[in-house]
């Protein structure tokens, strides 16, 4: 098992034939993720990477039985590409495109609620990763080892810390999860977390957020209802940060008393999750987590 | 991207947003060219003197006066151009004054007594959607209001595929307890103000007051704009309208740059890939005695030019008494990283404070021994509890 991607997971890339594209669709191509084609506009009929270009998502689901799509397509035409995307029945969309403007996001989400059985992922993320069998993303595959936690993050660089920990620790990961840092993503951490609690060969899960909104404390609230089947290890990054001020992505910002790292924390902490208040300690503290 | 009430008020104005009259002036002469042009215009006798800074609470300050006369127009601008102005909003340093908005008198008196409102339009995150927000507690300060009276605030969220009704805005009208000429002038203005805050891409409206004059003409006296700074491309006129006086001067370099930086008020600096492994970095700052002076994202390709314009803006802030480099090598190696933090030193010349450099993922051994045999003054660590301690014991001499 494992969620969203794995080896059977059939892979196209919208904005294939760009700089990002190539180069991350190579890296993802050398992992060894089913990348089977990918979709520049006007571009259709050619060969990229040794693969099939297409003119439309539709094209490509057609000649290639695609299912999954990594879109690396530039912010002021993603939206447009994550739509095609699910018009054409992608059931798996991940949107790695950082800028995408909120009103084009929101435009997005209220279309894909016409449409049944799609998972977008991101935007503004480093997207999935299934250790050795499919990794559809910009993440380096190796800190990424064969396991059994599951991470769940709005950040790239902090999931691959935790990663590191994880798998350092002896433990490895099952399916790590990039949603992105946007005030508007397409799958929310609770909706994450929830497939990692589902999946039988997850045993822990880590849930890294940030500063800003409130779908930390609306996965905290699920896990308890849940009724904690799973230890998860809860970081949210940006203690230190003032009110008010945007860190970085563009859904890291204060707006009130409950959204800050301290508010969220504490919820997480009130829920039975095993909270760390340094990033240091992800990786032993899930080795603990899981010994009781 | 924040803008200044008198552009906010032109963007308004632009979409048919009824809105306090006013001209900006940037010298108490301008000022008071202002004034008289404004009374031939309006026939206001009184004007308002509004300082134009990026923050709220400018009354509190004492950036907001009324003036009776021309006289007091130049007198009062004089006062408040230049001016270091403190509100809650803007700490204890305050802003500098550069310009001022003089506005027509709004609250004269008439057939029926003036009533404040307040009136915004924002995103709401959990259902991907805008919402409109009133309150019949104009003047006030919405987050008191949500925490003591939160009945008085009225919600009407907007589909975004069809926008918003004409019984949306009726039913906030209606609730807002406003009648006659009064009601209808009240949905036009709700209506109108949805339609510029579609039109310019915003994030946030804020009008605080609206207005019930007492001729029963609704209008925004304050306006309050965020833009959607991923939509400013397709803005140009807008994107122009950002003023970097408001802004920390070295905040504006390493935007200049392109680094993400946030200046605060901390001794330890640090630099960091990725912005959420860099707000986890200054919680380690924390956690280990110190408190972080910035935020510091060089992106995902950090190499030694952008690790050089790090260097050199963090520097410059005189508060910080050691370094703290996390860098997590990905895609980009610890080794090539490590030759970058190298070169960019020599660069710069001797630093004298202590550098802690972290660096994880590929080639990690090969990054820290590139550190350690610089012979220049910097730690190098691997692991992030062992980089934490590092932080520690600089602080400690």
């Amino acid at each position: 098992m494992s969620v969203l991607v794995n080896k059977n997971s059939r892979v196209i890339v919208q904005g294939f034939t760009g700089s990002e594209g190539t180069f991350h669709a190579g890296q993802m191509i050398e992992y060894g993720t089913n990348v089977v084609g990918g979709v520049t506009p006007s571009k259709g009929g050619q060969k990229h990477l040794d693969r099939p270009v297409f003119d439309t998502v539709a094209q490509a689901v057609a000649a290639t039985q695609a299912n999954v799509s990594i879109i690396f397509v530039p912010p002021s035409f993603a939206a447009d590409a994550i739509m095609e995307a699910a018009d054409a029945g992608i059931s798996v969309i991940i949107a790695i495109t950082e800028g995408i403007p909120v009103k084009d996001m929101m435009a997005v989400k209220s279309y894909l609620q016409t449409k049944k059985g799609i998972t977008l992922i991101g935007p503004n993320c480093p997207g999935v990763i299934t250790p050795e069998e499919a990794k559809v993303g910009i993440m380096p595959g190796f800190v990424f080892k064969k396991g059994k936690i599951g991470i769940v993050s709005k950040s790239g660089t902090l999931t691959y810390e935790a990663s590191d920990q994880i798998v350092k620790a002896g433990l490895g990961i099952s399916t790590a999860i990039g949603i992105g840092g946007d005030p508007i993503i397409g799958t929310t951490t609770k909706e994450a977390v929830e497939l990692l609690m589902n999946d039988p060969e997850t045993e822990g899960i880590v849930m890294i957020g940030e500063i800003g909104g409130n779908l930390e404390a609306d996965a905290a609230n699920w896990i308890k209802a849940d009724g904690n089947r799973k230890p998860v290890v809860g970081f949210i990054a940006g203690q230190t940060a003032p009110k008010g001020r945007r860190m970085g992505h563009a859904g890291a910002i204060i707006g009130g008393a409950n959204d800050t790292a301290a508010a969220k924390m504490e919820i997480m902490k009130a829920c039975g999750l095993h909270v760390v208040q340094s990033p240091a300690d992800i990786g032993a503290t899930m080795l603990k987590a899981l010994k009781k | 991207m924040n803008i200044h009430e008198y552009q906010a008020k032109d963007i308004l104005k632009q979409y048919g947003v009824a809105i306090q009259r006013g001209i900006v002036a940037h010298s108490p002469q301008e000022a008071l060219k202002a004034a008289r042009q404004l009374h031939e215009e309006t026939g206001t006798n009184f004007y308002v003197v509004k300082a134009q800074i990026h923050a709220g609470g400018r009354g509190k300050g004492g950036g907001i006066k009324l003036a009776k006369s021309f006289q007091d127009v130049e007198e009062l601008s004089k006062q408040i151009i230049g001016m270091q102005l403190v509100t809650p909003q803007t700490g204890a340093e305050g802003k500098k004054v550069h310009k001022v908005l003089i506005a027509e008198d709004a609250y004269y008196p008439g057939a029926s007594k003036p009533k404040e409102y307040y009136i915004s339009i924002l995103l709401d995150r959990a259902r991907s959607c805008n919402v409109i927000m009133a309150s019949t507690e104009g003047g006030m300060d919405i987050e008191e209001v949500a925490e003591h009276t939160p009945e008085k605030i009225i919600k009407e969220w907007i589909n975004p595929s069809v926008g918003l009704q004409q019984f949306q805005a009726r039913k906030i009208a209606f609730a807002l307890g406003v009648t006659g000429n009064a009601f209808k002038e009240m949905v036009k203005f709700i209506f109108s103000l949805y339609q510029a805050y579609i039109a310019v891409d915003a994030t946030l409206f804020e009008i605080n007051p609206v207005l019930k004059t007492s001729d029963d003409k609704i209008i925004a006296v304050d306006a309050k704009v965020n833009l959607d700074d991923n939509a400013l491309y397709r803005h140009t006129a807008l994107a122009e309208m950002r003023d970097i006086h408001e802004e920390d001067p070295l905040e504006v370099e390493a935007t200049e740059s392109g680094l993400n930086y946030v200046k605060l008020d901390g001794n330890v600096g640090c630099m960091v890939n990725g912005a959420g492994l860099a707000m986890a970095t200054m919680d380690i700052i924390k956690l280990s005695g110190g408190e972080p002076a910035n935020f510091l994202d060089v992106g995902g390709g950090a190499n030694a030019q952008t690790v050089e314009a790090g260097f050199r803006i963090i520097l410059k802030d005189p508060n910080v008494k050691a370094i703290l480099i996390n860098i997590f090598g990905g895609i980009v190696r610890c080794d090539r990283v490590a030759n970058g933090v190298v070169e960019a030193y020599k660069k710069i010349g001797t630093i004298n404070i202590p550098i802690i450099v972290r660096l994880q993922g590929t080639n990690a051994e090969e990054g820290a021994k590139i550190i350690d045999e610089s012979g220049l003054k910097v730690t190098s660590a691997i692991v992030l509890k062992d980089a934490a301690a590092r932080v520690q014991e600089a602080l400690v001499k």
